[in-house]
């Protein structure tokens, strides 16, 4: 197989991950972290993950930079295809992690930002320095055009000063300000996707707001798609066009912000919910979900979900998983509960 | 009001930063808090927010007398007595500690992994002696299923818990020694949403079933809203608003509460975030600004904001606001529930 095919996505559609399988071989055996999973992004929107500890948010996304540590495995089947900026499709799975159109394709076509914005600087560079590494290695410029294109980055995500900015350590900026320089080293290279991985959860509300509205400023102005994850359902509502749920590997639902979170119909989704502490219903008592989130070591078989679902049928939940069910033209449910079934 | 089990007066915590020089002395003080007063009732919560940096963790340590204060009362009941803590050597202190307790905020850092989890429980017992032999072990299963935690469990390491089970045991190990005052600083901040509303269910039963008392430190003001009682705000090392929880909410009279208040995302697609846009960066404690700290950010700001501090005062029962324009101003709240409304 070539990497670069010429199966096509749909034109609107600027990635499309199918089958998507990671393993990770440990001490304790193969733990698979992201099982089986599909969703799209379309130019210019926002994909939305939502997902508790150990749910692969992370690690099916990281995947499409092919970042992930030494002893992951894509599983053979999974495709992650991307559309570049010259309108052709490729398939990263094929790719060699150190190829040269990887290395183009990562930072300069799909960008990423992360929650710590401290150690994600590195501590002994300046701010400046860091922006202008990105720049000189994807741009032909020179090292003064670099830096002219860093301090106006640092100007676009609303740093003060970004002259006197430029100069400085990241010791000597506040998270906030860090966060903003780290959007302003991801955006330098004009990314057509950003994969920002809670990026606003080590922030204070205030800082938060301000990170938000700077996102959703600065996807206007440039048109990039982002993914954006987070475990926070009130980010979630203010960010995303598309959400997708995930739990333990795998994609338990997906729709439009607007029909998650007004019509949920996966029982994760509705209990997560009713889990979380709204400010208007103050005082009520919260419906927690059961148990514990189960070990990825000793994954459930069936739905993921069943060991704590108050809807469970046994069964049948705790024999297969269930297939997707299209609810609407955008939400689908992977729920036995929403499967025409001939029992 | 006889019910007050806890009158913080004045209280001050100031870190002092050593010059690094040779024989360099103290120049400058990072004031963490500077003059704090409230009180909390017997079997209430009362929430503390602020952003980081605030100094809401140092009020609740220099309650507990976990780090010295710098000046200050805290006055607090101990048999039908108001006992000022501050004035007890070490030693004295030492008498009372178990009327206190912390839950703390990481359930991976907070517990010793060579201890099992009963020493770990147990261990407030045998530090303060409250306890011997058998009856140790009786009071250690009693807090464990208390907190619906397996008998089984007690002889086990903590590393082979999950967060929620850790935090448990974080909970039974402050209850153990029967307290009145539990400072729950950011206890649930590092769980999971699905685990996050069975601790703070938790911590609810806990309260109605022993009358604890607790201060509720944290920067979600949902989960702040949705425990406690009265809720009071601290920015740069002062209160600045204090109320009960659905005044604070939904009829804020300091600018600053507007702010934290507009900065909640909703979880409501159909309703956009509109955060009041606050002007810079918190300041440095070490140079707080003159007069009210948060004139610098402050959308209202005023020339005497500059110059002169404003008081703390009561400006309706059990509202207190630091704010020379708390009177004219109208501030937003979040948006009223349409059961209160109707029901006024």
């Amino acid at each position: 197989m070539t990497s670069t095919t010429n199966e096509s996505i749909h034109q609107d559609k600027l990635l499309e991950v199918k089958d998507l399988k990671i393993s990770f071989k440990t001490d304790e055996g193969i733990v698979t972290a992201v099982d089986g999973v599909n969703f799209s992004v379309k130019r210019g929107q926002t994909l939305g993950i939502v997902g508790e500890s150990g749910s692969g948010k992370s690690v099916s996304t990281w995947s499409i930079m092919r970042l992930l540590p030494k002893n992951s495995i894509i599983q053979k089947g999974s495709s992650i295809q991307f559309r570049r900026k010259d309108e052709k499709v490729v398939n990263i799975t094929n790719l060699r992690p150190t190829s040269r159109e990887l290395r183009e394709i990562r930072g300069g076509e799909v960008a990423l930002i992360f929650q710590e914005p401290m150690s994600s600087f590195s501590p002994v560079y300046t701010i400046g320095n860091q922006i202008m590494e990105a720049v000189l290695q994807h741009r032909n410029v020179s090292k003064n055009e670099a830096q002219e294109i860093a301090i106006d980055m640092l100007d676009r995500v609303g740093i003060s000063n970004p002259r006197q900015r430029f100069r400085q350590f990241p010791f000597e900026l506040s998270g906030g300000m860090r966060q903003r320089a780290m959007i302003a080293v991801a955006l330098s290279m004009n990314p057509s996707l950003l994969i920002a991985d809670e990026p606003t959860t080590s922030l204070d509300v205030t800082i938060q707001a301000q990170i938000l509205k700077l996102m959703r400023d600065l996807q206007q102005d440039l048109g990039m798609a982002i993914i954006f994850i987070t475990h926070n359902l009130g980010v979630i509502a203010q960010v995303a066009d598309e959400v997708e749920v995930m739990y333990l590997g795998k994609i338990l639902e997906r729709g439009t912000a607007k029909e998650i979170i007004h019509q949920p119909q996966h029982p994760y989704t509705q209990a997560l919910l009713r889990a979380i502490p709204q400010l208007d219903h103050i005082g009520e008592r919260l419906t927690a979900i059961s148990g514990d989130i189960p070990s990825p070591l000793s994954r459930p078989a069936g739905c993921p979900f069943h060991t704590r679902c108050e809807k469970v049928m046994p069964g049948i939940c705790d024999v297969e998983m269930p297939s997707p069910t299209q609810l609407t033209d955008t939400q689908i449910v992977y729920c036995f509960l929403h499967e025409e079934r001939d029992v | 009001m006889s019910d007050i089990l806890l009158q913080i007066e004045g209280l001050k915590v100031h870190f002092p930063i050593r010059n690094t020089r040779l024989l360099g002395g103290v120049t400058k003080y990072v004031k963490a808090v500077d003059g704090v007063s409230f009180y909390i009732e017997k079997g209430e919560t009362l929430g503390l927010v602020g952003e980081s940096g605030s100094g809401k963790t140092t009020v609740g340590r220099a309650i507990l007398r976990a780090i010295d204060l710098t000046e200050g009362h805290i006055s607090f009941r101990i048999n039908d007595q108001m006992l000022d803590l501050a004035q007890l050597t070490e030693k004295e202190m030492r008498a009372h500690r178990q009327h206190m307790q912390l839950i703390f905020q990481d359930p991976y850092s907070s517990l010793n992994p060579r201890m099992t989890v009963r020493d770990i429980i147990a261990e407030p017992l045998v530090a303060q002696q409250l306890a011997t032999g058998k009856n140790v072990d009786e009071r250690v299963r009693s807090a464990a299923a208390h907190c619906k935690l397996n008998v089984e469990y007690l002889r086990r390491f903590p590393h082979a818990f999950s967060g929620g089970q850790r935090q448990r045991i974080g909970i039974a190990r402050a209850l153990v020694s029967h307290p009145q005052f539990i400072v729950c600083d950011e206890s649930v901040s590092a769980l999971d949403v699905s685990i996050q509303a069975e601790i703070l269910n938790l911590l609810m039963d806990l309260q109605s079933e022993f009358g604890f008392t607790y201060l509720f430190i944290a920067h979600d003001l949902s989960v702040v809203a949705h425990i406690s009682k009265r809720v009071a705000v601290m920015y740069l090392g002062q209160f600045v608003e204090l109320a009960p929880t659905e005044e604070l909410f939904h009829a804020p009279k300091h600018p600053y509460t507007e702010a934290l208040l507009s900065a909640i995302p909703e979880v409501n697609p159909d309703m956009e975030m509109n955060p009041v846009q606050l002007k810079g960066e918190i300041p440095s404690p070490i140079n707080p600004p003159s007069g009210c700290r948060f004139h610098t950010r402050c959308p209202y700001v005023q020339d005497m904001c500059k110059t002169k501090m404003p008081t703390w005062q009561e400006i309706k029962k059990g509202h207190f606001v630091a704010c020379h324009f708390a009177d004219t101003l109208t501030l937003k709240g979040v948006n009223m529930p349409v059961a209160v409304t109707a029901s006024d």
